[in-house]
């Protein structure tokens, strides 16, 4: 009998030890990982995983380097985490010479913002300070968080929305050869703390509305403080944020304010916005990622008003810290995914980011999404920012570039452990910043790099940042997406708090085929923003949408490109118009941009 | 009639209090905040732990057990691990309750379970989990709520007094640290405002298995964890507590039962002069 219980014992105690041999089995694989990184490799690069980006900021002409703004000096002892946005990137071919230009924010006063113009040799030149887009930050008027374009005035030139902490402003595109400050006479908003905004045609007139996300509360004068509670009142639970604000175009440059009527008032700490047809209504939906609290969607109710579906939706259940929003058909299936961005720090903070893929039988009013962020392998980034879908291999699969790190300073003790005793504070706490331990320049989930994450069209995705080239581990925030030399790939650009702007030219493995089509709306807004494009090729199908902004302060290029990997035959191609109207083209050609202009 | 004297005379078990507390909180926080990322997370602790406890105890003790135990335990590592994937909620539970089994000292096992398994999750696998360590919403008189419920409740099973001390020695020792690390006062009380600390209080250092047996013991313990977690919160660590409580429980229990036992032994002795 004793000798039963011993072997019992025995069994258990193997059985204990094989269990806590697991998570140190695991730990030392990541270890070894770390310490022997896989080597960058062009060639074996391309081979493995079909494409390698190298970085060619300075040979091309670029040598932005953002200044994060300083503030209040209340506000000094934490102003690395309060300071830490203000980088972002938006494309766009300003004087339609058919090359897609850079335009990137400065956040510090008097520093001033870039308009890269693209040469079309490989190399670029700030033209800003030119046409009157450089000299956006001043004292009084509050420092530049991010940008979109969008054709407002339907004249066929993009025109530009400048969202600060400050003043917002609007510049009129003077066909390509100057921009006009019309900010005092359009009706927008005298100060938002803003760090998103995006075009949308939310009532499918055929004009181009602005949409703008608070973060701080717009009473707010950050260079100016009254009181010191500017915090979140909860990490996850905040309502204490800044407004938001849907403007109407009413077409003659003037912006009417219709947030009450639209249903869209709401205080939550609000990063990042984007607009698609999510629900097939015809009208464009709402996606917020908001910072401290639960994610919303909002569905348009026939261009009339717009109505929150985060709980019928199962999105806005589980509060995060929500960075950033883009939208991806990830699985091929005809249907956009949409990818939330959140915060991972191994350790203190495991969030995960979100990709909400609609449920197999939901559609319509039945709209349902499931997290599988988790099952695709694209849930662990680390302190993420901007993410973007992208296909970077020519595939036919959408990839993803995420954009990491928030406070990299020259200490990298971390501030981790202080900002958990506040971040588990109450409300009488948290919310006062004079009770925020100093950060005294430690850095605060920095050095963390940038994750590539290709999809292998099975469900799954791969990490790969280290091996194709792009591996960058400043404090980036905003990532855009451009063929900036018509090569038929997506070159990658990405924004850094406080660090160097960044051009990744990419290069994709030989035999991966492409298709792109640039759209112009006539009955609609005419920069198409809005319009979904519908591929089918080899018995596949892909859904993409070009949008107003998205990701985190950042807006890729409106031309939308398709890889279509080897030996493609291209069906044919579905475009929903924002008017309602649908287009369809027959066996289109590969390897070529396609203009197409709205019948 | 009889009905009612039955209703009247119905008493929930003691040891089911602190099972039903739990639960109670949970389904309270969830309801209102969401705290649960998914019930998945949750389901896949409570049963690993089942299983675990079912099947070692079946095995050591040759029967089925009160199952209250492993469901506090599952359900804690349910609440406060924090991940995106499910296995380091099944492996939390599973080596909670497994580590009853192993590691022991005079037939008791000396670990709080939960604790146990959490610390060596945080320690092992930190890259694939975190620990819960924010607020559950903002409301003052929600956490206030929890407080005075969770009071009554543990006062009924005669175990406030060590709640109690370890609160008004974490609340002390604060000015402490403030002074050290110049850091506000409200900063290094801020914790205690949070779910973390209020199941850190309630269920892991009022463990009647694995706390001592005598009154002063028990003060002295809870003021040794709120003393050793000042040091750990020193150094920065952000799951103090769970260290401290980690360190000083174990130790105290051996102390304990050795006293008990050589007392046992003396007594034994003057029996036989």
């Amino acid at each position: 009998m004793s000798g039963k219980n011993n072997k019992i014992k025995t069994g258990i105690t193997v059985f204990f030890i094989i269990l806590i041999a697991i998570p140190l089995g695991m730990n030392i694989s990541s270890w070894w990982e770390s310490k022997y990184p896989v080597e960058q490799n062009r060639e074996e690069s391309l081979d493995r995983y079909g494409f390698f980006l190298e970085e060619i900021s300075e040979s091309a002409g670029i040598n932005f380097v953002h200044q994060g703004p300083v503030l209040d000096n209340q506000l000094d002892h934490i102003l690395p985490q309060v300071g830490s946005m203000g980088a972002s990137v938006s494309v766009v071919d300003y004087n339609k010479d058919g090359y897609q230009d850079i335009y990137v924010t400065n956040s510090n006063i008097a520093s001033k913002n870039s308009l890269f113009k693209n040469l079309a040799d490989g190399t670029f030149e700030d033209v800003a300070d030119e046409l009157g887009l450089a000299d956006a930050n001043k004292a009084g008027a509050g420092v530049s968080m991010g940008a979109v374009w969008g054709d407002m005035n339907n004249n066929g030139y993009e025109d530009l929305f400048l969202y600060k902490w400050g003043k917002p402003e609007l510049f009129r595109n003077e066909e390509g050869k100057g921009f006009t400050r019309i900010t005092e006479k359009s009706g927008l908003p005298g100060w938002v703390n803003a760090n998103t905004a995006i075009w949308v045609d939310y009532n499918g007139n055929g004009l181009l509305d602005l949409f703008i996300g608070g973060f701080y509360p717009e009473t707010i004068d950050l260079w100016n403080l009254k009181t010191t509670k500017i915090m979140p009142e909860s990490y996850e639970y905040a309502r204490n944020g800044g407004r938001n604000f849907l403007l109407e175009n009413m077409g003659n440059g003037r912006f009417e304010d219709v947030t009450e009527k639209s249903g869209l008032t709401g205080n939550r700490w609000t990063l990042a916005a984007a607009a698609a047809d999510l629900n097939g209504s015809g009208y464009p939906d709402l996606m917020l990622a908001n910072d401290y609290g639960i994610d919303e969607i909002y569905l348009n109710n026939d261009g009339a008003s717009f109505e929150s579906a985060a709980g019928e939706t199962g999105i806005g259940f589980v509060p995060k810290s929500g960075m950033s929003v883009a939208f991806g058909d990830v699985m091929n299936q005809g249907s956009l995914a949409i990818y939330i961005t959140n915060i991972s720090e191994p350790g203190f903070l495991v969030q995960g980011n979100n990709l909400w893929v609609p449920s197999g039988r939901s559609a319509g009013e039945n709209l349902k999404y499931r997290n599988l962020a988790g099952n695709m392998g694209i849930a662990l980034g680390d302190w993420a920012y901007g993410g973007q879908f992208g296909d970077l291999n020519n595939n036919g699969s959408q990839d993803l570039y995420v954009a990491n790190g928030y406070v990299s300073s020259e200490d990298r003790s971390e501030y981790w452990y202080d900002f958990s005793k506040v971040a588990a504070g109450n409300i009488s706490i948290i919310e006062d910043a004079r009770n925020w331990p100093a950060m005294n320049g430690r850095s605060f989930s920095g050095y963390q790099q940038n994750k590539i994450w290709i999809n292998d069209g099975a469900g799954k995705y791969r990490e790969v940042s280290s091996s194709v080239g792009g591996a960058l581990g400043l404090d980036s925030r905003a990532v855009a997406y451009a063929d900036l030399w018509n090569r038929g790939v997506l070159d990658v650009i990405v924004a850094s708090q406080g660090g160097p702007l960044r051009v990744y030219k990419n290069t994709v493995a030989p035999g991966y085929e492409w298709v792109s089509f640039k759209l112009t709306g006539t009955e609609s807004n005419r920069s198409a923003i809005g319009a979904q494009v519908k591929l089918f090729w080899n018995g596949r199908q892909q859904l993409q949408v070009v949008t107003g902004g998205s990701g985190f302060s950042a807006q890729n290029q409106l031309p939308l490109h398709f890889g279509l990997g080897k030996n493609p035959e291209i069906e044919k191609v579905e475009i929903q118009w924002p008017s309602g109207k649908v287009q369809e083209l027959d066996t289109p050609e590969p390897n070529m941009v396609h203009t197409i202009k709205e019948p | 009639m009889e009905l009612m004297t039955s209703i009247r005379n119905f008493r929930i078990p003691k040891s089911y209090t602190p099972p039903l507390l739990i639960t109670g909180i949970l389904f309270a926080a969830h309801i209102s905040f969401g705290i649960l990322d998914s019930y998945y997370n949750l389901i896949t602790a409570v049963v690993s732990a089942y299983v675990v406890e079912l099947i070692l105890h079946r095995l050591v003790m040759g029967k089925w057990r009160n199952m209250s135990s492993a469901y506090i335990s599952g359900i804690s590592v349910g609440i406060l691990i924090r991940s995106t994937l499910l296995w380091p909620y099944a492996l939390c539970a599973m080596i909670s309750v497994a580590s009853k089994y192993v590691l022991r000292y005079k037939d008791r096992h000396i670990w709080n379970p939960s604790n146990f398994g959490i610390v060596v999750m945080i320690v092992l696998a930190s890259d694939y989990m975190a620990i819960l360590s924010i607020q559950w919403g903002n409301n003052m008189w929600a956490m206030l709520l929890i407080w005075i419920i969770g009071s009554i409740s543990i006062a009924k099973i005669k175990r406030f007094h060590i709640c109690a001390t370890y609160v008004v020695s974490f609340l002390a020792l604060a000015v402490v640290r403030s002074w050290f690390t110049g850091d506000p006062y409200f900063a290094e009380i801020a914790p205690l405002t949070g779910p973390m600390y209020q199941l850190f209080v309630f269920f892991m250092i009022t463990d009647p298995k694995t706390t001592v047996d005598n009154r002063k013991g028990q003060y002295l313990v809870a003021f040794s964890i709120a003393f050793v977690e000042m040091f750990f919160r020193l150094n920065e660590a952000v799951y103090a507590p769970f260290y401290a409580l980690f360190l000083v429980g174990p130790i105290a229990m051996v102390v304990d039962l050795w006293l008990k036992d050589t007392k046992q032994q003396e007594n034994k002795v003057l029996a036989r002069e």
